[in-house]
């Protein structure tokens, strides 16, 4: 099962293992492509868009996501162009609010704005969101669902009242794994969790919560905000 | 009990059946009621119920029937009856009315005419429902039968010929159904109008079993009810086609996704289904072609972003409904990681009269690269709103003033807003458009599910851009950051433009995260979210620039930048009409004095402005202008 695939990319002319996506035959070259919500043990998410790369088909160019886009035989592909880099820097300026409020940019996010141009403050005035120092790239939330099969932390609310949150239910084992520490790209969640085992929200809680309070779920205060 | 239905004969038979039985009844009335959702909420429900009081009462239940039917689409008049023989289209119906038309119309024969339909342009009066200027200009090959249908009597459906298309289905083989909608030239209705037959055959040689067919009925644009309708009020006709595309595809098992909000929807459908296996039309075996097929109800709980498909996909597989990337096909990789055809309901709602009638006489219909009819819901501001189904091809201005009868007041059409939130904005001097896949994405609209909103010149476009993108903020996923940041920002600019505090930069990073959401955004949703921001800079960058640069909303709409005057030469002094409903205390002035609006206190509410309006129009707006020195407290 080693049926491989030739593509252009960047000029050069490569050879990948079918079903390989776009990014990681970039890898296997030595072509860099910038990700945030990459992981190579996860599913490819899209949540980013960062590793966008400019494919040539029939004639016709578009742009897609490397970390899902399979290799196909004959693709040209580009990793850098004025459009692609135009694309990277604006989604580093749209995010950098999130991460702090004036903008203010550290360790990867920082170099990748740096390579781009990328001014982190032009939309801190404009981000209403409050600085939560999590950009939602759901590696923590994937890690502990895919390669931890615990669903112990996962997204709440929709279109920009998306959040993450533990699941107290669930939160008891997270003293003991400390997985999501290691994959988070900003540290906000070592950060922000509970630093004593008892402070978990536990399973007895929401019980005890849910018996004293009727069933009041909305009310469930102890939906830890990451 | 009826039996199952066994074979085409069997189905003609019952059709023939039906049809004669009907024709011994000709001697009695039938009065069609309108009962969709539209016409419920003005109260068809006890104009039917007094209806069948007043034929109780009156000893008339063996000379009149009641069939009460789907949406007629004409929600501007609703609620509406058409009484047979005569064909007399009654409107806007009251309980009170109902008397009088027991007495005069159906035990006298005459008509009555003050409930008849009036032209609000030239005052002309109509009898027959398909005279009126709304319904003349249309052609109805889907939504026709709904005014003729109960959509809870599959009898109906049948006797209209109903199925009989999928019994022509099954005397073909599945290539050669695919072929006749490829031939057809369909275009799915949902929104992007990728061709039905393609996806169809994709799905069909797709390795992996069971396949599913989905329809897709989560419908949530601003303003927009077609999957509503039909699902409502000729559930049959999806089931059929639901069944023919089966049958093509290849599989037994059919998922009819609705949203929770559409109960009446919801329980059609779960009535049509229970009839449909009754009569042997679903289950095992349907009529002897030895074709299984089973269909379920999926209920959704109405998030608008779960209308994508893979978003649809991972909700029915009890997960978040959000996108993901779809560099897979659904037609390889869909529902359980099985191939998933989902189409739209107006697309299903094609198919059984491709079959019945021929790829031919459909791709006749339209354009040269948009065939057939597609439905749209005009609102807005147009006199006559509610459902109208058009041919490809029709310039967007016969539909506007033709069918929608113009804008009321005498006023102009500024846009219309046409595709929903994903849609753009098409202004007046382009309606010549005509109604196309293409055109339509040429000048940066999109034909969508087919939402169509009418503006008149008090619209301001920035606020209308503003609606949209607060919507998409509210209805997105939220999963990339393109999308969710993107959005997030540009409100916060729009908010500013329209709050007049925007920096001079405001439309250039407009325009940059616009472009940012189209090219890098996980799923169409928000790829196109910004489409009403853009043509609307496109077609009325003036506005824009007024709302920065001078302060000033041209239409007045925005709070922020317009102020309200009293004009001492219109002011009555003797009304304090504005004085007793301002809310803030505003309005302030003598007896015998003409009254005037204390600035600081004005909560531009405009609540002064709409009382005064109807006698004196002694209010007036300002936005961004010198205001005359006798409007101005001083010197009073």
């Amino acid at each position: 099962m080693t049926n491989s695939v030739n593509l252009i990319m960047d000029g050069r002319e490569i050879s990948a293992r079918q079903g390989l996506t776009i990014l990681e035959a970039a890898q296997e070259v030595g072509i860099e492509i910038p990700t945030l919500c990459y992981h190579k043990d996860l599913n490819p998410f899209g949540a980013c868009n960062l590793c966008s790369v400019e494919i040539q088909q029939n004639g016709s160019s578009r742009i897609v996501a490397s970390c899902a886009y399979p290799v196909e035989p004959g693709l040209r592909v580009k990793t850098r162009s004025p459009k692609i880099d135009k694309i990277r820097r604006m989604l580093i300026e749209v995010v950098a609010p999130r991460v702090s409020q004036g903008g203010t940019l550290r360790g990867r996010l920082r170099r990748l704005a740096d390579e781009y141009g990328a001014n982190s403050s032009r939309f801190a005035s404009k981000s209403t969101a409050e600085p939560l120092e999590c950009i939602l790239c759901g590696l923590c939330v994937r890690y502990c669902a895919e390669v931890k099969k615990m669903n112990a932390i996962g997204f709440v609310g929709r279109g920009i009242d998306r959040q993450v949150v533990l699941y107290p239910a669930k939160a008891q084992q997270c003293y003991q794994c400390k997985a999501c520490y290691k994959v988070c790209p900003t540290g906000k969640i070592a950060v922000s969790m509970p630093k004593v085992a008892g402070d978990f929200p536990s399973e007895f809680c929401v019980d005890a919560y849910l018996s004293t309070h009727g069933t009041k779920l909305h009310k469930l205060s102890s939906l830890e905000q990451i | 009990m009826v039996s199952k239905l066994r074979s085409k004969h069997a189905l003609d038979e019952l059709c023939k059946t039906i049809l004669e039985e009907r024709a011994k009844d000709n001697a009695k009335l039938l009065v069609t009621v309108c009962n969709g959702t539209g016409c419920r909420a003005g109260g068809s429900a006890a104009v039917i119920e007094e209806l069948k009081h007043e034929i109780v009462s009156q000893g008339l239940t063996d000379k009149v029937n009641i069939r009460t039917t789907g949406c007629h689409g004409f929600c501007e008049a609703g609620p509406m009856f058409i009484v047979q023989p005569g064909d007399i289209f009654y409107q806007r119906l009251k309980v009170e009315n109902m008397a009088d038309i027991v007495r005069e119309t159906i035990i006298g024969g005459n008509i009555i005419d003050n409930l008849l339909y009036t032209n609000p342009v030239d005052g002309a009066t109509y009898i027959h429902q398909s005279d009126i200027p709304f319904y003349r200009g249309q052609q109805r090959i889907i939504l026709g039968s709904n005014s003729r249908i109960d959509p809870c009597n599959i009898e109906d459906y049948i006797a209209l010929g109903g199925y009989s298309a999928l019994a022509k289905a099954f005397e073909q083989d599945s290539g050669q159904i695919i072929e006749e909608i490829k031939e057809s030239e369909l275009r799915g209705r949902g929104g992007a109008g990728f061709p039905t037959g393609v996806k169809w055959e994709a799905t069909r040689k797709a390795y992996g079993e069971p396949k599913y067919v989905i329809v897709n009925c989560d419908e949530g644009d601003p303003g927009a009810f077609m999957d509503r309708t039909l699902m409502e009020g000729n559930p049959h006709l999806i089931i059929e086609g639901l069944i023919i595309g089966a049958y093509a595809i290849g599989t037994n098992e059919g998922i009819i996704y609705v949203r929770a909000e559409y109960p009446l929807a919801l329980s059609n459908t779960e009535v049509a289904l229970r009839q449909a296996e009754a009569y042997g039309l679903l289950g095992n075996d349907i009529l002897g072609s030895g074709f299984n097929f089973h269909v379920r109800i999926h209920r959704g709980a109405g998030a608008f972003v779960s209308g994508e498909s893979s978003a649809m996909v991972s909700a029915m597989q009890g997960e978040p409904g959000e996108p993901r990337l779809k560099y897979v096909h659904l037609a390889e990789f869909g529902l359980k990681g099985r191939p998933t055809n989902i189409n739209n309901v107006e697309t299903w709602a094609n198919v059984p009269l491709i079959i019945d009638k021929g790829a031919s006489w459909f791709n006749s219909i339209g354009t040269e690269r948009s065939k057939g009819t597609k439905i749209f819901c005009l609102t807005g501001c147009v006199n006559n709103t509610g459902l109208v189904e058009v041919p490809m091809g029709m310039p967007l201005r016969d539909l506007i003033q033709d069918i929608g009868g113009g804008v009321p007041n005498n006023k102009k059409v500024k846009a219309v807003q046409v595709g929903g939130p994903s849609g753009g904005l098409i202004p007046e001097q382009h309606l010549h458009t005509a109604i196309d896949f293409d055109e339509l994405s040429k000048m940066g609209a999109m034909m969508g599910s087919g939402g169509l909103i009418v503006m008149d010149e008090d619209t301001c476009v920035v606020d209308m851009a503003k609606f949209f993108v607060d919507f998409c903020c509210e209805e997105s996923c939220g999963k990339c950051i393109a999308g969710r940041e993107g959005l997030r920002i540009m409100r916060e600019y729009l908010n500013e433009i329209c709050a007049g505090e925007a920096g001079a930069d405001a439309i250039e990073a407009i325009e940059d995260i616009a472009e940012l959401m189209r090219d890098a955004s996980l799923c169409a949703l928000c790829r196109t979210a910004a489409n009403p921001v853009i043509t609307s800079l496109r077609y009325f960058r003036e506005e824009y620039e007024d709302h920065i640069g001078q302060k000033r909303c041209p239409a007045k709409v925005c709070p922020s930048l317009v102020n309200y005057y009293v004009d001492p030469l219109k002011c009555n002094s003797m009304c304090d009409l504005c004085l007793s409903n301002c809310p803030s205390k505003a309005v302030q002035g003598r007896k015998f004095k003409p009254l005037w609006i204390d600035q600081e206190k004005c909560i531009k509410c405009g609540i002064c402005s709409d009382v005064c309006s109807h006698r004196y129009k002694a209010v007036s707006k300002f936005s961004g202008e010198q205001v005359p020195s006798r409007f101005l407290r001083k010197g009073r």
